[in-house]
Parts: C-alpha cells; sequence; structure tokens
C-alpha cells in the first residue's frame, strides 16, 4: 500500500444558519463587494423615496409660485419639517443617484468588456466608484448647504 | 415558448433571467443617458439657473418624450431591482407576495404622478 501523498487536511469549517451579527461580521467584504452592497441599499433607498423626488419634480415645475414654494421648502422649511431636514434627505439622494450610477456604469462596462472583468479591475473600478461617489456627494452636498 | 408540452416542455427554471438582466441594463442605459442630457442643458445654459429655465427645458415636446420613456424605463428597472431584493431576503411566500404587491402599487402611482406632473407643463 501507498501511502498518500499530501497529509490529512482539518475539516474544512461548516457554516450553516449563518448569522447575521456573529457570522456576516467576520466576513472580508472586498470593495466590489462594497460597491455591490450598497447598488442595492442605494437603490432601495431611493424607491422608498420616489414620492419625495416626484413632489420636488411636481412642486419645482408646476408654475412660479409652487417653484418658491420648493425653494422655500429648502431654506425656512414646511410645517414641522426644518429646512435642513429637507437638504439632509436631497443629500442622502444625491449620494444613492451618484452611487446607483457610478456602480452602473462600471457594470455596463463589465458586461461590454472582457479586459473589465479581472480581479484587479474589480478592485480599482469599485474604488474608484466609492471614491467618485463620496467626492461627488461632499463637493455638491457643500453647494446644497451653502458652504461655497 | 408557445408550445410548452411534451417534449418541447421546459421543465427548469422560470427563463427571465436573461429578459432581466438585458432590460435592467437597456433601461439604465436610457437614464444614464437622460442623466446627461438634462445636466448639459442645465450647465450650457445662460443666465441665472430659475423656474423659466428649469420648465423650458421640461417644456419641449422632445424632452417631455424622453422623459415619459425615461418614467416607463424607472418603472420597470426599479420592479426588476425590487423583486430581486425581495426574492433574496424574504422568504416566507405570503409576506413576498404582499411586499411585490406593494412594489407593483408604488411604482404604478408614483409613474403615474409622474406623467400627470410631466404634461401639465
Amino acid at each position: 500500500m501507498t501511502e498518500l501523498a499530501t497529509p490529512p487536511r482539518p475539516p474544512r469549517r461548516e457554516f450553516r444558519n449563518i448569522n447575521a451579527f456573529t457570522d456576516l461580521t467576520t466576513y472580508r467584504l472586498p470593495p466590489a463587494g462594497i460597491v455591490s452592497i450598497l447598488h442595492r441599499v442605494s437603490g432601495v433607498i431611493m424607491f422608498l423615496l420616489m414620492p419625495f423626488i416626484i413632489w420636488m419634480f411636481d412642486t419645482s415645475l408646476s408654475s412660479d409660485y409652487s417653484f418658491a414654494k420648493f425653494k422655500a421648502a429648502f431654506n425656512t422649511g414646511i410645517g414641522f419639517a426644518p429646512g435642513w431636514f429637507f437638504k439632509l434627505v436631497a443629500l442622502a439622494l444625491i449620494w444613492a443617484y451618484l452611487h446607483h450610477f457610478i456602480a452602473g456604469l462600471r457594470h455596463l462596462w463589465m458586461d461590454v468588456s472582457h479586459s473589465a472583468v479581472t480581479k484587479e479591475f474589480g478592485h480599482s473600478s469599485a474604488m474608484f466608484t466609492l471614491g467618485a461617489s463620496i467626492i461627488l456627494t461632499l463637493a455638491l452636498g457643500a453647494k446644497l448647504f451653502g458652504l461655497y | 415558448m408557445s408550445v410548452n408540452y411534451g417534449s418541447k416542455r421546459i421543465v427548469v427554471g422560470a427563463h427571465y433571467g436573461l429578459r432581466d438582466w438585458l432590460s435592467q441594463r437597456i433601461t439604465g442605459a436610457l437614464m444614464a443617458l437622460f442623466t446627461i442630457i438634462l445636466l448639459a442643458q442645465l450647465i450650457f445654459s445662460r443666465g441665472p439657473i430659475g423656474y423659466d429655465l428649469w420648465a423650458g427645458i421640461f417644456a419641449a415636446q422632445w424632452m417631455k418624450v424622453l422623459t415619459f420613456s425615461v418614467i416607463v424605463a424607472l418603472l420597470y428597472h426599479v420592479w426588476v431591482g425590487m423583486r430581486d431584493v425581495w426574492m433574496d431576503y424574504v422568504q416566507p411566500v405570503a409576506i413576498r407576495l404582499v411586499l411585490q404587491v406593494f412594489t407593483i402599487v408604488w411604482l404604478v402611482g408614483c409613474a403615474g404622478w409622474a406623467i400627470q406632473v410631466l404634461w401639465k407643463i
């Protein structure tokens, strides 16, 4: 009888009923994975805030008068909701749109180009997506809150 | 798909994977194009950005037609995306069905409102 060339391996860890708080937090999530889950999160945010988006579309377009109301919502607020609250929600939408937009273009690029589907490109394009969406959000947010 | 019995019967999969994947790409590309066109009209405008400029952009008939198709594209894009989310995270069939019905009602309602706004201008 010949001996097996490789020594017996230690038993693999088995995961059953993965716990979101004790197991998921130990997983290493690469940048591409972060982009992927944030693509979902940003999509759901925009889905839930859709009535607010259409309200902005409505009040900003319907008439001169409603346009003034639209501007006033962000400057002085409406009812119990102060202006900064509207700006904060708009900022969340700005981030969600930017992230979803850039991550979506990354998807399209990867669908049409074989050279884009490599480990290196997946990493670098994911880092670019995260960086560009955050920098643009900060720049537009500073404008929104009147920092320049 | 017209013949789905006998030896032609498809026994595996719902076969909407490719259609959904492709439609989400096409609708996404259309919305990205719309975003760029809208931004370009704002960036290359003259004078202050006020009501007249903003409403003027959407007053053009070609812009109305484009925006209308973007609303329809958005409706389908979000439906595919939200259905994916419910399928991945919500296993009980009853709750998933309720959420899917809510999604459809929410999206159709929003699309109707947006289209109404568009043709008020």
